[in-house]
């Protein structure tokens, strides 16, 4: 099993949702992030006083799958998120030693 | 000013527009408390806020027991008015007035002129934001509004040495229509005196201490603004055509002065910014305050342009100066307070439906010389030498007994939860508990 996680655009966030349901992914896990690659940060002025701010705004999307979707995924998720911009985000892919469903206390591929 | 118990008519129309406008004004402290609470960080925005309602509080009623009668009452030497003589507002009863003519009831007068005494208290905070003690901050409150505010006030209002028999009384009659010297002038060299004896904040001028919440201060600007007509078209003690153009000019003045620094940014930092419109909408009411009834539309025009350019470029200082004046109070208040006070000097005018005292004359652009604008200049730097030597006495006196600072630790971890025992917000400081200042 592996766990795909991507850091992505927010506006794109919604795109990269419908291209993975499309692909057949039924379920991930979606949060707010902040950071940054080369893109560095963007500056704000108030009064006049110019702020660097080196953190932006991220989402992070990560889908649990089986081993032979993993490359299915990345591509999906790069696709989707791709603007050709600087700041357009990574995706990695890991390797999960286990899986375990709250509900049943199924354990490994069945528990995708 | 003479105590006339008669001879008076009640005016119950003029009555009724005083008792809304103190009510406006009143409403201003709170806005304000909105407008500097936004500004700050969200660790410290209560202690912000606090500072503003503790002032309307203890002010309050230090304007019934002795300040109305310090001002207003009597004269010593033409500094300060008898605080004795209306100790408590003993002797003043439903049937005095103060101003006869007005046909508006002393009680009425008495807590029109509170809400000055408390918002030009409350205004200085923004000197100090985030670092000191809230007791401290109390007790620098009531002192400054007894050897400050109020001798400031009798001296400008209340027959004293910047009224009409003062120091320019060779020169002429100052003008000050609802208190660019008495407020403005006064609050902002304070706060450049409590910035100089306080100290930086941890980090000034390094690390950032952008706005937290720049709604709130759009909604404390709103408030201002909108009980801002109660002081300028208020001050005229009546519903008449001169308080209707103080009414006009609080309006075009205002919106003026917020175009002109939204422009000014935009040629020098590259965007028009809602807190460049918040600011330059307050720059141009402090401006307007001194001269909303006495100077025509044209005029207005003028100050309110020339308040938004300057208190826009003004706001820098501090940088490059190395006070941290936090909010900006000299650069809003002082240098908006001076604008104003000087360029009635330039368009004071007695034609249409303008005001402005017996003794006082027109300004250098509409034919009366450079009289009233020598009178203006020496007003604002009484009103600057005064406030800032007796502001500065009074803050070092408390920094070598309470002290001002909270500790650093305090300071850095947000002085809300230190002093006040609460945060403002869920996600702020969780974990953190420190309790070693009890203000």
């Amino acid at each position: 099993m592996k766990l795909v996680t991507g850091i992505i655009q927010p506006h794109r966030l919604d795109d990269v949702k419908s291209a993975l349901e499309a692909a057949g992914v039924r379920g991930m896990t979606v949060s707010e992030a902040s950071g940054y690659g080369r893109q560095k940060g963007h500056t704000e002025v108030y009064r006049g006083a110019e702020y660097t701010v080196d953190l932006v705004p991220k989402v992070r999307i990560e889908v649990l799958v089986d081993d032979e979707d993993s490359a299915t995924v990345t591509d999906v998720i790069v696709k989707a998120a791709q603007t050709g911009k600087i700041g357009d985000g990574k995706v990695w892919t890991v390797t999960v030693d286990d899986v375990a469903r709250v509900r049943t206390g199924e354990h490994g591929a069945g528990a995708l | 000013m003479v105590l006339a118990t008669d001879a008076f008519a009640l005016d119950s129309g003029n009555t009724a527009w005083m008792l809304m406008s103190a009510s406006l004004v009143l409403l201003m402290t709170p806005g304000l408390a909105f407008f500097y609470g936004g500004m700050v960080r969200g660790k410290s925005v209560l202690n912000m806020m606090m500072m503003s309602f503790g002032a309307i509080g203890l002010v309050g009623l230090i304007w019934v027991i002795y300040g109305y009668s310090a001002t207003f009452s009597g004269d010593i030497g033409g500094i300060i008015g008898n605080p004795f003589e209306l100790f408590g507002l003993a002797g003043l009863t439903d049937d005095d007035s103060l101003m006869v003519s007005t046909g508006v009831p002393a009680l009425v007068a008495v807590g029109y002129q509170a809400t000055f005494a408390i918002i030009t208290v409350a205004l200085i905070s923004g000197a100090i934001a985030d670092r000191v003690k809230f007791g401290t901050w109390m007790v620098f409150a009531g002192v400054w509004v007894t050897l400050v505010y109020i001798p400031v006030a009798h001296m400008v209002w209340g027959g004293g040495l910047l009224g009409a028999d003062g120091i320019t009384s060779a020169l002429s009659t100052p003008i000050d229509f609802a208190g660019g010297t008495v407020v403005h002038i006064n609050a902002g060299v304070a706060g450049l005196a409590l910035a100089l004896v306080i100290g930086k904040r941890k980090g000034f001028g390094s690390e950032p201490m952008r706005p937290h919440n720049l709604p709130f201060v759009m909604l404390g600007a709103a408030l201002l603004w909108f009980g801002w007509f109660g002081f300028n078209a208020g001050s005229e003690f009546g519903a008449d055509g001169v308080s209707g153009r103080a009414w006009l000019n609080t309006l075009v003045a205002t919106g003026v002065a917020m175009l002109a620094w939204l422009v000014t940014e935009k040629f020098r930092d590259g965007h028009a910014t809602s807190l460049g419109a918040a600011s330059g909408v307050v720059a141009g009411l402090v401006a307007i305050t001194p001269a909303a009834a006495a100077v025509d539309t044209f005029g207005a025009i003028a100050i309110g342009l020339v308040a938004g350019v300057l208190c826009a470029l003004a706001v820098g200082l501090k940088y490059r100066f190395g006070y941290d004046d936090s909010l900006d109070v000299v650069g809003v208040h002082l240098v908006g307070g001076i604008v104003g006070t000087v360029l009635i000097g330039f368009f004071a005018t007695d034609q249409n439906s303008a005001w402005y005292p017996e003794g006082a004359v027109n300004g250098l652009f509409y034919g009366g010389g450079l009289t009233q604008l020598g009178t203006q200049v020496i007003v604002a730097l009484a009103a600057v030498v005064f406030s800032l030597v007796v502001t500065l006495v009074i803050a070092y006196v408390l920094k070598v007994t309470m002290g001002w600072r909270v500790s650093e630790e305090v300071e850095v971890s947000g002085i809300d939860l230190a002093v006040h025992g609460e945060t403002a917000y869920e996600n702020i400081a969780q974990g953190s508990v420190i309790k070693e200042v009890r203000a």
